[in-house]
């Protein structure tokens, strides 16, 4: 550099140095276009990539809200539907006894042969449904005879009654149709024989077969055995369940923390180790989490495998350092002139804390508990150490049953062997999961922006 | 009468107590005005609600914890003596008459004297609550009795409250440290019973991983031949090689985007680009799994076909790749903030003296940050290495010793969730291993974690 400066300065005439300070200029130039052009290029490709998550994600999912389902006329003809008249409670008959009768009523609604109704509405608009009986009972998933049966029980009037009624077609047809399945595959390779193919391709020119919105994505649980019917209830309940606990536990308890640490605790070794305890834990990783749920809370504590209470518990753990490093910084960031204000005019301390600090921080707990929580929901790895990846086929009506997670019923799916059915349906739910979490994030940031208080 | 019920009284009695007290400091201190009281009326009321609702709850929590066990050995004393004599183990019978006591279905008919011992049960059951319930009400009506009648108007009733208080608060910050403990408790636990089946040196250096999943008898050691091998380095390899690939994606991407918010993008940009990126922190692992299993694999499986190598869809390379771009806005934001924690002089004297920004950067600002820098790194690898759904749906699950990134691998946390399949019975080697590598996993992230906070706070003193 030196030299540089010297000769410029003394001699304007192009000399040897000032040349190659020249020269030298245009390749710096070019060389900070370079590095300007590569943050650039980094940017474009971070950018690049998220685009390309959700793109994929959401053209994968997006149709999955949609199900083809097929509109019949069921006839409940009482020939088939042969069932006692539904019990009434009587005078004097205890409410167990009626509850046994209505029990043995209801299990004898399940053995009618509600596929007969289907395969008769369905002959109406397949004529040669007949000749291949085995085919057309395998145009309806099977899950749509107990929508029938719970129908019969909520009303048994309709007995003798012709209904209208939009039914779910099989897996297999909705990824014929949506054409998620190479239509040029020989026929021993496709899942549907050919007469069906034809009967459904049909159907869905008249109009009989329709791609309508799927309510059974969202009120079904989890199923096997029909998988058209596959839905998240269940899951979403278990979730649900889980963030209450964690709402309940991790938020009181890390704001408690907290302040104790910020507020009150004196310096000395305790408080030292609880600092550096939870500045650990906040980096040790999920699946440690889960490890202690299934030695703690299920080997000592004997509490149920796959229920969403001890789910919670554990989530609650992991969050918890999350909450209190939140809380500590909304506190640290309040101006120490309003505890100085609130104590110089004789409040005690936990008065000028409680009374006057605290208010004040409540819009950046609020935000660090909902950032917590939002993680908590997406977390599913220490779930499959405390037994959640099991299968799950009703909704749990509390939080000591068996039950999945979102996020865990997406590691569940995403398993299935029906590939062409269940990579739309993971991504959908993917969708619901991701749809939950940024309105949740969201909601972080518009509390941040809304009652943030800069002093 | 069960807990709930209990704890929904004492609720009320907190409520009734609360009441009392303040009516009764403000009677003290005459009509409306309370300036004669050491403490504000509501004090006085919390003091007498505190002593009235505390100390039973006390008793409930003491009652829960141990009235079990009583009421276990009571109906296990009132049992046949031939019976217990059978060699039949005390946990199932309990079982089996609880069983009854609760009207569950149980196993082929019940004799007369589990009948009988399963209405024992109950009635000790029924007993017991009463007793609670009894003792709790007296031990309450005494609390509050007694500190209603200390209430004066010198009480200094709110001292008592902030205790109280600050006692909460203490048991709430210790929860960290229980946890902790919990974790390092359990772990070491049933990693030493680990050991007692498999010497340490054969899972810290074995290079075969191959657990046999067991069956009966493995336990008595009669066939430690057919128990498998568990080598941790197989693991230890794969997690390393996809931790490896992943900070080679991210550390590059991650520190140039960081380079260009801090120092090149104007405001509008910072503002618009650094929220759709730091989208990517937030987005739950399994969708990343997810994306890799689908998208990414197969792509990269394409690729290598036209290129000409055989890489297999799931591998250490598309979990690797994946986990990088994971981490792309965790190495990002530690890192702008690092950098623009830089003194504003140090890019001044620089530029003045002639200096191109990008060389003003890269001699400049990067040293001075790099320490800083280099934490962030550790800290991100130490989350690649802990991760785990993305390895569990994308690194193909083949313990392999392999430096080859196109093969599959296993990683550490991957085989937690497979040797862990869920059934709590943690007495095989096959699932105790599951904490033995946790133990290894977590000492590994912990590690990694002191240094990266070591160098970070380092880097902090120097210009503060």
């Amino acid at each position: 550099m030196k030299t540089v400066q010297t000769s410029a300065s003394s001699t304007y005439s192009a000399s040897p140095v000032q040349q190659q300070v020249v020269r030298s200029l245009k390749k710096r130039h070019r060389q900070e276009k370079l590095f300007r052009f590569a943050g650039m290029t980094a940017v474009g490709i971070s950018l690049l990539l998220v685009a390309l998550l959700f793109i994929n994600i959401f053209s994968k999912g997006l149709p999955a809200f949609w199900q083809h389902g097929i509109e019949l006329e069921i006839h409940f003809d009482p020939a088939v539907v042969k069932i006692s008249e539904q019990p009434v409670l009587q005078a004097g008959e205890s409410p167990q006894a009626f509850e046994q009768r209505h029990l043995a009523w209801r299990s004898e609604v399940g053995m009618v042969n509600f596929n007969r109704l289907i395969q008769d509405a369905l002959l109406k608009v397949i004529p040669d449904g007949a000749q291949h009986r085995r085919d057309l009972a395998r145009i309806v998933t099977s899950g749509e005879r107990f929508a029938l049966r719970d129908r019969v029980i909520a009303n048994p009037a309709i007995i003798g009654q012709t209904q209208k009624l939009f039914l779910l077609t099989d897996a297999n047809i909705d990824v014929w149709l949506k054409g998620n399945i190479d239509r040029s595959l020989p026929d021993e390779k496709q899942q549907l024989s050919p007469k069906m193919r034809e009967w459904v391709e049909s159907l869905k020119a008249e109009g009989v077969i329709q791609n309508r919105f799927s309510w059974a994505l969202f009120m079904n649980p989890d199923s096997r055995s029909s998988l058209a019917s596959a839905g998240l209830a269940g899951a979403f309940m278990g979730s649900l369940y889980m963030m209450l606990i964690v709402i309940l536990l991790s938020v009181p308890m890390g704001v408690a923390a907290a302040i104790y640490l910020e507020e009150f605790a004196p310096k000395n070794k305790f408080t030292d180790l609880v600092e550096v305890n939870i500045n650990n834990l906040a980096a040790v990783p999920s699946i440690v989490f889960g490890l202690l749920g299934a030695s703690i809370f299920i080997g000592w504590f004997n509490l149920p495998m796959s229920a969403p209470f001890v789910g919670g518990l554990v989530l609650s753990l992991m969050t918890l350092p999350t909450v209190i490093i939140a809380t500590r910084s909304t506190l640290k960031a309040i101006p120490p002139s309003i505890r100085q204000a609130a104590l110089g005019l004789g409040a005690s301390k936990t008065q000028a804390v409680f009374h006057h600090v605290l208010p004040l921080a409540i819009p950046g707990i609020l935000t660090g508990a909902i950032i917590g929580v939002a993680q908590a929901l997406g977390e599913s790895a220490p779930l499959l150490l405390i037994g959640m990846k099991s299968f799950v086929a009703s909704v749990p009506s509390s939080a000591m049953e068996q039950s999945t997670a979102l996020p865990v019923q997406i590691y569940l799916w995403q398993g299935n062997e029906l590939r062409n059915f269940f990579e739309a349906r993971t991504s959908a739910a993917i969708i619901v999961l991701l749809g939950l979490m940024l309105t949740l994030n969201g909601l972080a940031i518009w509390l941040r922006r809304r009652f943030e208080v800069r002093w | 009468m069960n807990n709930l019920s209990l704890i929904i009284i004492l609720l009320v009695l907190l409520a009734v107590a609360y009441q009392l007290g303040m009516q009764r400091s403000r009677k003290l201190a005459g009509g409306q005005n309370s300036a004669s009281l050491h403490s504000r009326p509501h004090h006085y009321g919390m003091m007498v609600g505190l002593w009235a609702v505390l100390p039973p709850l006390f008793v409930m929590l003491l009652w829960n914890w141990f009235s079990p066990a009583v009421i276990q050995q009571l109906v296990l004393a009132s049992l046949p003596a031939e019976i217990l004599d059978s060699g039949e183990q005390a946990q199932v019978l309990l079982r089996r008459i609880s069983n009854l006591a609760t009207n569950f279905a149980v196993l082929s008919e019940a004799a007369d004297w589990e009948i009988s011992a399963a209405n024992y049960l109950t009635a000790l059951q029924q007993k017991s609550t009463l007793l609670l319930t009894a003792l709790m009400f007296i031990i309450g009506a005494l609390g509050l009795l007694v500190s209603y009648q200390k209430i004066r108007p010198s009480l200094r009733a709110r001292h008592q409250v902030e205790k109280a208080l600050m006692a909460t608060l203490l048991i709430c910050s210790t929860i960290a440290i229980l946890t902790t403990i919990g974790i390092v408790l359990s772990m070491v636990g049933e990693t030493l019973k680990f050991f007692s089946f498999i010497k340490p040196s054969d899972f810290f250096f074995g290079t075969t991983w191959n657990p046999r999943f067991s069956t009966a008898g493995v336990a008595d050691g009669s066939l430690t031949g057919s128990q498998g091998s568990f080598g941790l380095l197989p693991l230890l390899s794969g997690t390393m090689l996809v931790a490896g690939i992943a900070l080679l994606v991210a550390i590059p991407l991650g520190l140039m985007v960081a380079i260009y918010m801090a120092e090149y993008a104007p405001k509008k940009v910072r503002d618009t680009v650094k929220p759709i990126i730091e989208v990517l922190a937030g987005i739950p692992t399994i969708v990343y799994g997810f994306f890799a299993l689908v998208v990414v694999g197969p792509y990269l499986a394409d690729l290598g076909q036209m290129l000409g190598l055989t890489i297999r869809a799931t591998s250490a390379l598309t979990a690797g790749v994946v986990m990088g771009i994971m981490i792309i806005p965790f190495i990002s934001s530690l890192s702008d903030d690092i950098i623009t924690q830089v003194p504003k002089a140090l890019r001044d004297g620089s530029l003045g003296l002639g200096a191109t920004k990008s060389e003003t950067i890269r001699k400049v600002v990067l040293p001075a940050a790099l320490p800083g820098i280099v934490g962030a790194v550790l800290l991100a690898a130490s989350r690649a290495i802990g991760e785990t759904m993305i390895v569990v749906l994308a690194a193909g699950n083949s313990p392999s010793l392999t430096a080859n990134p196109f093969e599959a691998v296993s990683t550490v946390t991957v085989t937690i969730v497979n040797q862990l399949t869920g059934d709590n019975d943690f007495a095989s080697p096959q699932s105790l291993v599951a904490f033995a590598l946790g133990l290894t996993l977590f000492v590994i992230t912990l590690l990694l974690n002191i240094v990266a906070l070591v160098i970070v706070r380092k880097y902090r003193e120097q210009y503060e």
